[in-house]
């Protein structure tokens, strides 16, 4: 056998009719005329350093991720450590007003009037229009779509949401203060200032009505179909079947979606930036006045940095607080968001 | 071709797991050297996972183990040192669906030999042109070599991929039910190829094949698997299968060893 | 309600329909001692029932019609404010100054002012008109537009060093700027900036196009009236000169120019050229990254735990705030790497943007790769290929198509975000061209940002003009990603 082989390859081309090898038959046969030597396993550098590589690219993720963990932390860290700051007082002063430090206030006196609650409330309460506004058209455009919309209807409403989807923020920002602040104002008997925070939370609630909308949909499409039948074959009404049946079914899934869309509002910038203002909501006589200015978390931080504040300022570094507070309680809403959406999965999987 | 021991490829006590669980078990067999051995048996008798086992396909499937060796001229291709991807180079494979790439017939067929290092436009459109020709296919496809492979019809296409396969000229090629997705004609054409290609060619050939009538008419050796079950707690069962009998084609057709060849071979099971 | 003792049922495929056949229900009770509702009473609540139901439908169905209003509405807003009549006025005719440079500079009494274009007189030409107009002001232009010492040494310090890398005669090298005269100082001018500019700077400091009011679509179309009156008053009082037209905010010279503090000559030019540096450089640091953790994910990892800490980690990353990914590269790249990136650059924005889409990229790759089916892979690898040949040769050709769509989805994603870009120092004011990463930037969302939050309707109509580029932008990005999609559908079923 070994003979055979290795007569016919070192020298003559193969007795048969069979065809004359060709380049490759040549390579092959040359190489394998030592099969042992052919076959063995050879360490393949370039195939490891591509794998390396490649896990470095997977591993840049994890560098964001830890390099936004570090950053916010650390200065944060130094912001809290200056004498004039407590982490108390900020997270309890209902004030924000670094630049009127006074060493000598009466109230809290040798600390800056840094108080996040301002701004947090501002946040919550633009996010909290926008889940008003997000969550029932959200809803009933997905329960629409998943139950009664006719497939031709489905397809040409569907890129719509889509669209809005993919609306710049900054157009919608556009949008809240030439559009809908003074449509707000149009509105006889009410005192609408120029920025405020009921347009920027509209029009966050039509900006996060399509993740709402398609999540939603996703939920109730996977509501198994028996479960329908069985609330139609007891007599109940589609609207019935819905709202008793379906709805609760799908119900982990829809507080996903809205879960989701609040991250999403809490984390929007561009439409507070623009359409509520750059003055810190007065906590204490305008307290739940949606149509007076009230600058968020995100706005407040876009405003700071684009302007020209020193980077070693205390004011500056307050952003990073801000920042991380921002970061935990997204990505808190995040995982949470996770969290109930897959223990929904998993009761119909 | 038979003295001294010339098998093409032979399996002593090839065993299969996936994770804990036995595939195939301790499978002995020898392939004769340019001759069609069929694979033949019920579905989940494991005659794929032993075809796969023989130019180390299974590597792919990371929880698939096996054991035993498969002695392929003289080297244990499960031995410690052996790089798979040379093995795949010598023995090499065409599948149950025609799966040219989505490239270019020629760029289907020159795919093996730039893996080798052939650039050489002339060389390439050397070995393209008596691949094709190998796989019968030259003359439907020489005017448009830069049409999509997936552009064929199911037929050509396996003889695309046949034609990818003998561009490399490797020793033994497998065939995985090459001919269970093709209609009647083309799995006709597929056959005699693959006579063509034993006979003329002197390629190996291991073909796994649903139809025993395919298996009588093509090959010249069968082999056939059949599955054995064993309870276990809980009214849970194990199959795994195990080769049965291996003969010369016409004996095992004619005259079976087993009792569960003939039964098979009968149509009273699989 | 004990419906289900009633052999009513509504027909599941279309209960709506079900109160109009009237139901077969015989007056027998099956369950004996129960009393249910009498045939009558039942029919009445169920039609009470179905009618609430179609009620509740409507305003399901409504809801969508609200999303689509509001599109609506925000498209009328954006033309609204970018079309419509202007009340202009120029200090001096264009014509006036094209008349001065034909008969006082060329010598040429024949040609007719009217017919010759105020962009296509020369450098030269120029200076002199900024001469003949504006001579007090030629210093200020040579240091606004030529000195590189701190504008308060500008006028002691020798043109040497104010002026260097700016061609001048050579005698004057020691000698400052205020030795020299008007002559010298045209001859700067000409020689050194450059003809658009020059026509930039004698629009504004010359003609001095002044928009004095500026009216909406709606209201040029239904109060013509009104802003007649307004020209009219204008023209008879302080603005003798004022002209009204129609303006399309959007416009060549929009597209064309620079940023400026006039909005009659304000463009787009910085910012458009801005976010085609940013996206270049975005999508080719973003796509290999994206591409390759794709690659590692899909094709080579085990399920262990640091896959699953990857995956887990990418899940979350795109939920982050980009404001967020805005404070990381203002710290990491703007500050702490200010000696590679120089601060606040093309590159700066580059990478922190690039950061930002790195989710959306992998995600979108790694599900192009799950398109290519195991048959590809196993050819190749029965071929005798190694797994990056595979990967190189047939996977990724066959997944391309799907991976461009997606990373023309997460450009899509990148060209308008603005929040980072604030974060990391984008420009607010910016005339010169960016000329390579390296340069400070700004790009379009931001240049929008800057317009819409001033106060003047001047402005919101160049806001507006910049928001209608930015979504043909955006269209034409993801009409590009449907085409790829599409194709990419019929190569792998032909």
């Amino acid at each position: 056998m070994e003979s055979e082989y290795g007569a016919e390859n070192e020298q003559s081309p193969p007795a048969a009719v069979g065809r004359q090898p060709g380049p490759v038959a040549a390579i092959r046969m040359r190489r394998d005329a030592d099969l042992a030597a052919a076959l063995r396993k050879r360490p393949r550098v370039g195939e490891m350093i591509i794998r390396y590589v490649l896990l470095f690219c997977g591993l840049v993720s994890i560098f964001t991720t830890v390099g936004i963990v570090i950053v916010n932390t650390t200065t944060a860290i130094e912001f809290f450590t200056v004498d004039e700051v407590s982490p108390i007082d900020f997270f309890t002063n209902t004030v924000w007003r670094p630049a009127a430090y006074n060493p000598d206030a009466t109230y809290n006196p040798g600390l800056i009037p840094i108080g996040v609650l301002p701004l947090l409330y501002a946040t919550l309460f633009t996010s909290f229009i926008a889940l008003i506004v997000a969550v029932p058209l959200g809803l009933g455009s997905a329960i629409y779509l998943a139950e009664y919309a006719p497939e031709r209807v489905r397809n040409t409403l569907k890129p719509i949401l889509e669209i809005l989807a993919g609306i710049p923020t900054v157009v919608l920002g556009y949008f809240a203060l030439t559009f809908m602040t003074p449509l707000l104002q149009a509105i006889p008997g009410l005192n609408v200032q120029i920025f405020n925070m009921a347009a920027p939370g509209l029009v966050m609630g039509v900006m996060i009505i399509p993740t709402i909308s398609s999540m939603s949909e996703d939920a109730i499409s996977s509501v198994p179909r028996e479960l329908r039948e069985a609330s139609y074959g007891l007599g109940a009404t589609r609207f019935e079947s819905i709202t008793k049946v379906v709805l609760p079914a799908a119900l982990s899934g829809l507080v996903a979606a809205f879960i989701l869309g609040l991250a999403r509002a809490v984390g929007e910038t561009m439409i507070v930036a623009l359409a509520a203002g750059s003055a810190p909501a007065d906590l204490l006589n305008n307290f739940l006045n949606p149509f007076v200015a009230g600058e968020t978390m995100t706005g407040h931080i876009a405003r700071i940095t684009g302007g020209d504040l020193p980077y070693d300022s205390i004011q500056y570094r307050s952003l990073f607080a801000i920042g991380l507070t921002l970061f935990v309680s997204t990505l808190a809403l995040n995982l949470i968001s996770q969290w109930v959406s897959r223990r929904f999965r998993e009761a119909y999987e | 071709m038979t003295q001294n021991g010339a098998y093409a490829i032979e399996l002593k006590d090839v065993s299969v797991y996936y994770g804990d669980n036995l595939a195939v078990d301790k499978v002995n067999l020898k392939i004769q050297n340019q001759k069609i051995t069929a694979f033949i048996g019920p579905s989940g008798c494991g005659k794929s996972t032993v075809l796969r086992a023989l130019n180390r396909m299974n590597d792919l499937i990371s929880s698939a183990r096996v054991e035993g060796e498969v002695i392929f001229r003289e080297q244990n291709l499960y031995g410690p040192n052996i790089d798979p991807v040379e093995v795949r180079r010598r023995i090499g494979m065409v599948f149950q669906k025609p799966n040219p790439f989505p490239k270019s017939i020629f760029d289907n067929v020159a795919y093996g030999p730039r893996l080798l290092g052939i650039r050489n436009r002339h060389d390439l459109s050397d070995i393209v042109e008596s691949s094709l020709k190998g796989a019968y296919l030259w003359d439907e496809v020489r005017q448009d070599l830069k049409k999509s492979g997936l552009a064929l019809s199911g037929g050509q296409q396996q003889r695309l991929c046949i034609a990818r396969t003998i561009a490399v000229e490797p020793e033994i090629i497998l065939m995985d039910e090459p001919a269970s997705a093709l209609d009647p004609i083309s799995t006709q054409a597929i056959e005699e190829l693959m006579k063509d290609l034993v006979q003329n060619q002197k390629f190996t050939i291991i073909i796994v094949t649903h139809n025993m009538q395919q298996a009588q008419r093509v090959s010249d050796y069968t082999a056939f698997y059949s599955i054995r079950k064993a309870e276990e707690t809980e009214g849970k069962e194990r199959r795994w299968g195990v080769l049965v009998e291996f003969e010369p084609t016409r004996q095992l057709f004619e005259s079976p060893k087993s009792e569960e060849t003939e039964r098979y071979i009968g149509g009273e099971f699989g | 309600m004990n419906t289900d003792n009633t052999q009513n049922t509504p027909n599941p495929e279309n209960p709506e329909q079900a109160e109009d056949g009237a139901p077969r229900v015989e007056n027998v009770n099956p369950t004996g001692g129960v009393a249910l509702p009498d045939l009558e009473s039942f029919r009445k609540r169920l039609v009470n029932r179905q009618r609430r139901g179609s009620i509740w439908a409507r305003f399901m169905s409504l809801s969508l019609v609200v999303a689509i209003v509001a599109l609506l509405a925000l498209a009328y807003n954006i033309v609204d404010a970018a079309f419509g009549y202007v009340l202009t006025e120029n200090v001096i005719e264009p014509t006036e100054v094209v008349e001065f440079v034909l008969t006082d500079v060329r010598n040429d009494t024949t040609t007719d002012p009217a017919t010759v274009d105020l962009a296509t007189l020369g450098a030269s030409e120029l200076a002199a008109v900024l001469r003949e107009y504006q001579e007090p002001r030629l210093r200020v232009y040579i240091r606004d537009f030529l000195s590189v010492v701190p504008d308060d040494e500008f006028t002691q310090a020798p043109i040497r060093e104010s002026l260097a890398g700016s061609s001048f005669r050579g005698q004057f090298a020691d000698l400052t700027i205020n030795d020299l005269d008007a002559a010298e100082w045209t001859l700067i001018l000409g020689n050194n900036i450059p003809q658009d500019r020059l026509v930039g700077l004698v629009r504004t400091e010359v003609i001095g196009e002044r928009i004095l009011e500026t009216w909406s679509l709606t209201e040029s179309v239904t109060g013509f009236a009104e802003i007649d009156e307004a020209r009219v008053a204008a023209v008879e009082g302080q603005n003798p000169n004022a002209r009204l037209e129609f303006r399309s905010w959007l416009n060549i010279n929009f597209l064309i120019s620079p940023m400026s503090t006039n909005p009659a000559i304000a463009g787009i030019r910085t910012a458009l050229l801005g976010t085609l540096w940013v996206m270049i450089i975005t999508v080719g640091f973003s796509f290999p990254l994206g591409v390759g953790a794709a690659l590692y994910l899909q094709e080579y990892a085990d399920d262990n735990w640091l896959t699953r800490v990857i995956s887990t980690n990418i899940r979350n990353l795109a939920g982050v705030p980009s404001i967020i990914y805005g404070l990381l590269g203002l710290s990491v790249f703007v500050i702490a790497l200010e000696g590679i990136t120089t601060g606040r650059s093309i590159l700066s924005a580059s990478l922190t943007l690039g950061l930002l889409i790195l989710p959306v990229m992998i995600v979108n790759s790694q599900e192009a790769l799950r398109a290519v089916p195991p048959s590809v892979r196993e050819g190749s690898y029965g071929l005798g290929a190694t797994r990056w040949q595979t990967i190189w040769r047939s996977v990724l050709p066959a997944a391309m198509p799907g991976i461009l769509t997606g990373t023309i989805l997460g450009m899509s994603r990148a060209i308008g975000e603005t929040a980072p870009l604030l974060a990391l120092g984008a420009s607010t004011f910016l005339v010169v061209d960016p000329s390579g990463p390296f340069s400070r930037f700004t790009v379009l969302p931001i240049q929008i940002y800057q317009w819409t939050s001033r106060p003047s309707d001047q402005w919101r109509s160049l806001a507006s003009a910049a928001i209608i580029v930015l979504i043909i932008l955006l269209l034409s990005l993801n009409a590009a990603a449907i085409y790829m999609r599409q194709r990419f559908r019929r190569k792998l079923q032909p």
